[in-house]
């Protein structure tokens, strides 16, 4: 495939691995703030690949794995209703709330569908008058202006039995909570891709200059991701700390701007709880004031109401802060393996903690208790 | 659930054209449900057996029993409930009849006797019924099996999404053949019959609305022929007639790729037989329109369902000749080897990743969710 | 969020009031929406997420870093056959 195939090349990877190794004089921790990074790294088996002397965090980067325990209660709540069709992404289903997750409420009886975008679900909303459709729009930059549209389209059809849960948010903000926080120690970052391929870069400019660490926007495929590390390791290397950019091809600095004016005029900035890190001030978005008929939780204000109890076992808090990797968790392939996840990072996946699980084992004794498993540090 | 008018050429017989859709009465045991069997079941399926129409069929095997080369029977069930009813090359009769075809024939077994048993759906359209039973005729002609018994039940509208099938099948596994999950070795080569996640991407492109270039048909097709052809072929050649004993058994274990894909059934090989199996990712044969829709819907191809392929493990050194012979079948043309048996890693299964890095490839975690972050 | 696919755009076309294409991933045909991409054209590639153009992939940048990232290779053999 083209875009493809070319970022995945065998050679290309060993080479630029290669001068990596030549480049890289001490040791070095980098953060990837996106799960579909996360997925890609490990499931080409490239962390494995890496110089022993860089260390690759997990941030964030996952919005499955941050929306708010409160937020999917809510959905729970919304979808068991009978005058409900539910509507989701996919990977939103199995992530547990604090009794069960959406599957199980299909599985009762509740009408909860997985749409591929969500002008299927105003779609759906066009074709059942007699029900409310609830569309669960979370996700970060990259998923707001199609969020944004489905809102747009509603309203310009008229469509009273479309609404909307809100649980956006946005990359720089978390980056600087992160860099904030005394216990995280990153050196560098790699921007996600295609947050960047629609809101561009300028946001980032900010931070390097007040954390003086470097940004490098990164695609996806083992290539991308090798030139965004190999950026910012020659950053690191020769003290410098700026923005660059390894993903010309989709992100330019100013973004896609028509995206971001829908952006703007069906959101707004808000103060928004990330699973497991905590209240970050305007770090996310939710509807303006003008939509707001088009709002799930106005709509059915009795869920605001709700009170949510996490999994005392889970520290997917402390993996998506970096700060422990899925391995060190006690639960990690125990109680808590993606067929009966604990925490969110177990479930998306693009949760580390999933990722880490279906491509890795780290750790993991054989599955039949015989033989050593397959260990990350063996290289 | 579209109907297909008359796609099969089965017309409604008189009795039942009284009957647009499927009522009560048609499990009922009586008039209604007699006329059903003998206006569409047993004209369908007729056969020597069938038409003896008892509480069970009465079979007689001692012609195949006192044989040298008898060795076991092979018994098998399977239910069917895909929906949609009809997809993209097959229907859910085809994979009725393939389905236990392949089951019996993954222990090298020669499939003989199916039973068939329908629970449909109040409101089922007749002309649906007429033609899944057409396709399921059909499929036993080809596959060379005879429904020899069968049962019909009726539920209320609501509590069957149509029709449910479910067959069981009788076969013969000829003597000195032991093809079984425990037994594959380290050393032993993995071999796939052809390209993977035709079928679940079939069945996904009709419900995600998504269309091909070249259309994605199900692989469904009864392998039983390709079994034989392989058996064969690891003795030195095919051989006419009745089977004699082979001399030695030259394939270990065989599995058909159904629900879970690919991943599954090397997990499942690797747990039952004690052992790791690392492949090379690059050598599945997948087909690019399949991988294309994959990378859109974020789905392994790995994971997803077939129903036309097997995954044979078998010692190094019978490995080229059994490929060779696989490939010149209609139904493993693009047969390829992926990958071997280790000692290391008991039950575990990786794969050496495009980029020459390495990935555990798990069992397949419940219903597939398409992935969007 | 992260999951987005290249794909070519083989159609262009109106629907609702939104500029819509007909998108080729590589041999699996979708229908994505192109209001955030008022230049594109048929057969450029795109990125694709959820259902939506976000981006024209920039061949010639795309040619350009390749060739870059090969040349890294290039002096990296150099050097070590130093």
């Amino acid at each position: 495939m083209k875009y493809l195939d070319e970022y995945r090349d065998a050679d290309l990877t060993r080479k630029l691995l290669a001068e990596l190794q030549k480049t890289i004089t001490r040791p070095w921790t980098l953060m990837e703030v996106c799960g579909g990074q996360t997925h890609s790294i490990i499931k080409s088996g490239l962390d494995r690949m890496l110089p022993a002397e860089i260390t690759l965090v997990h941030g964030p980067g996952c919005p499955v794995c941050v929306t708010p325990l409160e937020q999917v209660d809510k959905a729970i709540a919304l979808a068991a209703r009978p005058d409900v069709i539910f509507t989701s992404y996919g990977d939103m289903l199995r992530v547990p709330g604090s009794t069960h997750d959406l599957l199980a409420v299909k599985a009762a009886g509740g009408d909860v569908r997985i749409v591929y975008s969500p002008l299927d679900a105003v779609k759906i909303a066009r074709d059942n008058p007699g029900k409310t459709v609830v569309f669960f729009a979370i996700g970060f930059e990259t998923t707001a202006p199609a969020n944004a549209m489905a809102v747009l389209q509603a309203k310009a059809r008229g469509l009273t039995n479309f609404t909307v849960l809100v649980s956006h948010v946005t990359v720089p903000a978390a980056i600087a909570a992160l860099m904030d926080s005394p216990n995280v120690q990153v050196d560098g970052f790699l921007a996600a891709g295609h947050v960047c391929t629609v809101m561009g870069f300028r946001e980032y400019e900010p931070l390097v200059e007040k954390y003086k660490i470097p940004i490098v926007v990164t695609g996806f495929e083992p290539v991308d991701l090798l030139h965004g590390i190999l950026k910012c390791v020659r950053q690191l290397e020769t003290g410098t700390h700026t923005v660059e950019n390894a993903y010309e091809r989709s992100v330019s600095r100013e973004g896609n701007q028509p995206a971001q004016a829908v952006i703007r005029k069906v959101f707004e900035m808000t103060d928004r709880a990330w699973r497991g890190i905590g209240v970050i001030p305007m770090s996310g978005y939710h509807l303006r004031q003008e939509f707001a008929t088009f709002d799930a939780e106005l709509r059915f204000p009795e869920v605001q109401a709700i009170e949510t109890k996490e999994s005392p076992l889970c520290i997917s808090g402390l993996v998506l802060q970096g700060r422990k990797k899925p391995g060190e968790c006690p639960a990690f392939g125990k109680e808590c393996t993606p067929q009966s996840p604990l925490g969110a990072t177990m479930v998306s996946s693009e949760g580390t903690c999933a990722a880490y699980y279906r491509y890795g084992r780290y750790s993991l004794p054989s599955p039949l208790g015989e033989g050593p498993g397959v260990r990350s540090d063996e290289r | 659930m579209k109907d297909k008018p008359n796609l099969l050429g089965w017309t409604c017989p008189r009795p039942l054209q009284n009957y647009p859709t499927i009522v009560m009465g048609h499990g009922a045991g009586g008039r209604m449900m007699a006329d059903l069997i003998e206006h569409l079941f047993a004209p369908a399926f007729d056969n020597q057996w069938l038409r003896q129409m008892g509480d069970s069929t009465a079979i007689d095997l001692s012609s195949i029993v006192h044989r040298p080369s008898f060795g076991q029977l092979a018994f098998t069930t399977d239910s069917f409930v895909v929906s949609p009813l009809f997809f993209p090359g097959g229907n859910i009769g085809e994979l009725a009849v393939y389905g236990t075809v392949n089951d019996l024939a993954m222990r090298g077994a020669k499939p003989l006797y199916l039973s068939a048993g329908f629970i449909l759906e109040e409101g089922l359209p007749m002309e649906t019924l007429g033609n899944v039973v057409t396709a399921m005729a059909a499929a036993c002609r080809k596959a060379g099996v005879k429904i020899a018994t069968g049962d019909t039940k009726v539920v209320q509208r609501g509590h069957g999404d149509g029709l449910y099938i479910n067959t069981s099948g009788l076969g013969v596994i000829p003597a000195g053949v032991d093809i079984g999950p425990a037994n594959a070795l380290p050393g032993d080569v993995v071999l796939a019959s052809g390209t993977m996640g035709d079928h679940g991407i079939a069945i996904m492109s009709v419900r995600e609305g998504l269309t091909f270039e070249t259309e994605i048909k199900s692989d469904s097709a009864p392998l039983h022929g390709l079994v034989e052809a392989m058996m064969a072929a690891g003795q030195g050649g095919q051989r006419k007639g009745g089977l004699r004993p082979p001399l030695q058994n030259p394939i270990h274990c065989l599995r058909d790729a159904t629900r879970g894909g690919l991943a599954a059934v090397l997990n499942e090989l690797a747990g039952s037989s004690k052992v790791g199996i690392e492949f090379d990712e690059r050598k599945v044969p997948i087909r690019p329109e399949v991988n294309a829709a994959c990378e859109m819907l974020g789905f392994d191809p790995l994971s997803i369902a077939n129903e036309g392929k097997l995954v044979a493990i078998m010692p190094e050194e019978m490995a080229e000749k059994i490929l060779a012979a696989m490939r010149s079948h209609e139904y493993g043309k693009d047969a390829a080897i992926i990958g071997r048996v280790v000692a290391e890693h008991p039950g575990m299964v990786t794969a050496k990743t495009a980029i020459g890095g390495m990935r555990v490839v798990d069992v397949p975690a419940g219903e597939l969710l398409p992935r969007i972050c | 969020m992260c999951l987005g696919i290249p794909a070519r755009v083989i159609e262009l076309y109106e629907a609702n009031g939104m500029k819509m294409a007909r998108v080729d991933f590589g041999g699996a045909i979708k229908e994505a929406c192109m209001e955030y991409l008022a230049e594109v054209k048929v057969g450029d590639y795109t990125i694709v997420h959820v259902g939506f153009g976000l981006s024209i992939l920039d061949e010639q940048e795309a040619l350009e870093t390749l060739e870059l990232l090969r040349q890294i290779e290039a002096r990296g053999e150099e050097g070590t056959a130093a």
